[in-house]
């Protein structure tokens, strides 16, 4: 169609023939700074709170069963099939629902559930940001559909920041159709620039992480 | 053998502000500099520029780097005027060898007159002496294209008697931009008098920049808003005994 | 300029809570910028610009090269790139699939590109509904309105025009709170996510090596308009490309802090391809339509092709002097601002709307805080040269060119200068802020007019500089 016209334009437009080939980009500008583990969780934390997320560290995977069923209250939930879920024994409390592999019912049940449940591939400590790759174990419509998101994150997981992020994960499309960052509950300030949470993703997230 | 400078008055201070002038040679001629006004100059051509007439800008361009070509300095009360020589000369001139070369020897010895005092004379206080409570308008070239911020303020610190108050927009454009004053002269006169409302709520009596149309501007807005608001230009300012 | 362009500026100049509304709403903007880019914030601030730009530079220089990339790597995730020359075959395509898919609703994420070629228009030419989804959009959508500024659309809407507009156009009870206006649009909104067949979204960056659609977004509707529809379409310029996702550190540390003050917004999708095989949702069919609508035109002038370099944060239109007292419907175009004044003329021609390029003071604002260094004033100054050569070649705007002609002549001639310098002067009473009123004829040029109409002259000196010279 117009793919040969618009690739003709272009190089016409720069000087260039077919298959040309190219100067070495600028060098790839990643700078990781140093930071230990307790630093990392804690800067996280921080951050996540300055954001109006609700924060919770803890020792054990039944400190955070402990924290999440206090959340739940009597609410119904998905979680997702992330194995630390499981490990932890959130899957099995009460009212949360989990081991969906099928779009569908997903969808119908992260649509009227109050809660959904996700663990995290990484978290970035300077943004207090979520990292979440699609997977088998990981649903998009989980951390996205219900109001209420918490995510369980396992210490280790935690990285400075993006730059780190990107220094171990440089080709995320090799592993997923979708990563997401999450940084913070939606929010908008579209009206009178009036700061609204909770427009079309989570109102509120919790950050629990663990060990 | 005194240090010669050459001084570049620009036309707005030559036929609308010449105390603007005489300041500047004054405070030079303080600081160790014999000044020279060679007589021919007239205008750096930005007016055309701006407005887009090239071809007439380069004719005014070309007359100017005939008048200071062996000057050792130019110094310039101005901002704007200073960045068209030594900023855009250099487009003019692209397909002008001779002139193109001219320009660029020219350009490292052409200096906004804060600028030259600062970082040339080396010298931040000129023995001034003016009572009166001050606000500074940055001036959008001086400020953007030469860095000039600290400068002025330094030398007006050093002014006896003066104090000198910081107005929340200093470095919000007044509203001049040479033909867009006159071109849209509605959004021009707003930005004027969001300015002088910026003014008003430092107190001060005076508003100093290094730029005359900066000054014609506010003052000009000032003037029709009955406010009793002066303008000075630095040098004039630095002049005072 | 046009009639029609200064109409625009007057009315909202005259609009007292428009003028507040847009200084307000800039205005916090620029507040939230400066501390995100501030010394302690982001030390290597200036360091990343350079970096973004040179960047960029490379990208575009080697358009083609990464067009190519690019597209391979999206087929290799089980995608489609579609090369489309104008808004016409944007909607040929959609409308083909649409058609094909037996689809009747789309969802529509916020992208100043479709904007650009009013695809919901032509959408709904042909009965295909689309519905916004970003809150601001939604509301323009229902208000058959534009885009007020590139971050910030609906910027000029109170929350009481926000309350008759819903009551009106959805039926429900007249509500202020902007909370609940919220839950309103959530509520109609998830509705049309769940129904919904395609999802179309623009394209924040588009990543070579991985043959990404990077989205950034706060509300979260993108992610919904590209995981529950089975059909994703993303729409972006080709200028949009940059080689590598790892470039991203560079990119997104500039867009959020520069558009709003935020580290990072609250969503950041990297997409690649449909959901892969294993995979629980997200969609089956992936596109991304690479828009050209004349941007080869731009790549073509080297000079001023850094145009084409914009990840459009808005940071220009916020501390532009200009854009804060006209904003954004003044415009001619989509694209408002300093960066709209530059492209607008580049796409459309000069002649689209000659005044443009003069609606500037030059005071550099925009280039001060443009992310990736596209030196805005230059191309401005240059674009006024091609309007005059334009009215040159067309006959037009000969008694300005006369003007300016005379006052060159006078400028190299400096006697003549001294002449016609004090003859001026002499028809002047000094230290008379009204001097040039003796003489009618001169007050009745545009310019004096002009300036007259907004401030007073400055007082006559009585003599000019170089007479006081003499006399020293």
């Amino acid at each position: 169609m117009s793919r040969e016209q618009i690739l003709h334009k272009v190089r016409t437009a720069l000087g260039r023939t077919a298959g040309q080939a190219v100067a070495d980009p600028p060098p790839v500008r990643l700078r990781v700074s140093e930071m230990d583990l307790e630093t990392r969780v804690a800067t996280l934390l921080q951050n996540v709170e300055a954001l109006a997320g609700k924060i919770r560290r803890v020792a054990t995977g039944e400190a955070a069963r402990a924290y999440v069923g206090s959340v739940l209250g009597g609410k119904s939930a998905v979680a997702s099939n992330a194995p630390f879920l499981r490990e932890c024994g959130i899957a099995d409390l009460a009212g949360v629902q989990s081991g969906f592999t099928g779009a569908p019912e997903l969808r119908a049940l992260c649509a009227i559930a109050d809660i959904g449940i996700t663990g995290a591939d990484y978290a970035l400590a300077d943004t207090g940001t979520l990292v979440m790759l699609s997977s088998p174990q990981e649903a998009r419509m989980i951390s996205l559909l219900p109001p209420v998101h918490i995510a369980v994150v396992q210490q280790e997981r935690v990285l400075t920041g993006l730059d780190e992020l990107l220094t171990i994960l440089p080709h995320p499309a090799e592993q997923t159709s979708s990563m997401v960052l999450i940084t913070g509950p939606s929010r908008t300030a579209d009206i009178e620039q009036i700061l609204v949470r909770g427009v079309h993703g989570p109102r509120e997230i919790h950050v629990v992480v663990v060990g | 053998m005194a240090k010669r400078v050459s001084i570049f008055v620009t036309c707005i201070v030559d036929q609308l502000f010449p105390k603007v002038g005489l300041a500047m040679a004054d405070v030079l001629e303080r600081a160790g500099y014999a000044v020279d006004f060679p007589e021919d100059q007239t205008c750096c051509g930005q007016p055309a520029f701006n407005t887009g007439y090239r071809r007439e800008a380069r004719k005014v361009a070309r007359h100017f780097l005939k008048v200071f070509r062996d000057a050792e300095y130019v110094v310039v009360p101005s901002g704007s005027c200073t960045s068209m020589i030594v900023h855009h000369f250099g487009e003019l001139f692209q397909e002008e060898p001779d002139s193109l070369q001219a320009a660029g020897a020219l350009a490292p010895r052409v200096w906004e007159f804060s600028q030259f005092l600062m970082e040339v004379a080396h010298v931040d206080d000129v023995g001034a002496r003016l009572d009166d409570v001050v606000t500074y308008h940055d001036s959008c070239h001086a400020l953007r294209e030469f860095g000039i911020q600290d400068g002025p303020r330094r030398l007006l610190s050093h002014v006896r008697g003066l104090e000198l108050r910081e107005m929340d927009a200093a470095a919000e454009c007044c509203g001049f931009g040479g033909t867009f004053s006159v071109k849209f002269p509605e959004v021009s006169g707003g930005m004027a008098r969001s300015k002088i409302d910026s003014i008003l709520r430092t107190g001060a009596k005076t508003v100093v920049s290094v730029d005359s149309s900066c000054l014609m501007q506010i003052q000009g807005a000032l003037s029709r808003a009955g406010l009793p608001v002066r303008t000075m230009h630095l040098a004039e300012v630095l002049a005072s005994r | 300029m046009s009639a029609a362009f200064d109409e625009k500026i007057h009315n909202t100049l005259a609009d007292a809570n428009l003028q507040l509304a847009i200084y307000a709403a800039t205005g916090r903007l620029i507040d939230h910028r400066k501390h995100a880019v501030a010394g302690a914030a982001l030390p290597d601030y200036q360091e990343l610009r350079t970096h973004a730009n040179a960047l960029k530079k490379h990208t575009i220089d080697n358009l083609d090269h990464y067009l190519e990339q690019f597209e391979a790597n999206v087929a290799a995730h089980g995608g489609k790139v579609v090369y489309c020359k104008d808004g016409t075959e944007v909607a040929d395509f959609v409308l083909g699939l649409a058609k094909e898919r037996h689809a009747e609703l789309i969802v529509k994420s916020k992208s100043m590109t479709t904007e650009e070629i009013d695809l919901n228009e032509r959408l709904a030419h042909h009965q295909l509904e689309s519905v916004e989804t970003d809150l601001g959009e939604y509301i323009l959508q229902l208000a058959h309105q534009r885009p007020y500024h590139i971050v910030a659309p609906a910027l000029h809407l109170t929350r009481y025009d926000v309350g008759d507009l819903f009551a009106r156009t959805l039926g429900v009870a007249n509500e202020t709170v902007v909370e609940k206006q919220a839950l309103i649009a959530r509520t109609v909104l998830r509705q049309k996510f769940l129904a919904a067949d395609i999802g179309i979204t623009g394209g924040n960056f588009l990543v070579a090596d991985s043959g990404a659609v990077v989205l950034v977004e706060n509300e979260g509707n993108a992610r919904l308009t590209t995981s529950a529809p089975k059909i994703h379409i993303a729409v972006a310029g080709i200028e949009k490309l940059i080689p590598r996702a790892q470039d991203l550190a560079v990119f997104l540390k500039l867009l959020g802090r520069s558009a709003t003050g935020q580290a990072l917004t609250v969503y950041t999708s990297f997409l690649s391809g449909p959901r892969r095989p294993d995979e629980i949702d997200g969609p089956e069919e992936f596109y991304v339509v690479l828009l050209d609508n004349g941007r080869t035109k731009l790549l073509a002038n080297r000079e001023h092709r850094q145009s084409l370099y914009c990840i459009r944060c808005g940071a220009c239109l916020n501390h532009c002097p200009v854009y804060r007292k006209i904003g954004g419907h003044s415009f001619p175009w989509v694209y408002s601002g300093p960066i709209g004044a530059i492209i607008t003329p580049q796409f459309l021609g000069v002649n689209h709307e000659p005044g443009l390029p003069f609606a500037s003071s030059l005071c550099g604002a925009c280039a001060e805080v443009c992310p990736v260094k596209i030196d805005i004033p230059k191309i401005l100054l240059d674009l006024r040269a091609e309007v005059k050569n334009s009215e040159e070649r067309e006959g037009k705007g000969r008694l300005e060119r006369l003007a300016f002609k005379l006052w060159a002549w006078v400028m190299c001639h400096p006697r003549i200068y001294e002449m016609a310098a004090k003859a001026a002067s002499g028809m002047a009473p000094a230290e008379d802020g009204r001097w040039l009123r003796r003489v009618p004829a001169v007050m009745d040029l545009p310019p004096l007019r002009a300036w007259l109409s907004q401030r007073d002259l400055p007082p006559a000196p009585g003599k000019s500089f170089r007479e006081m010279w003499r006399k020293r």
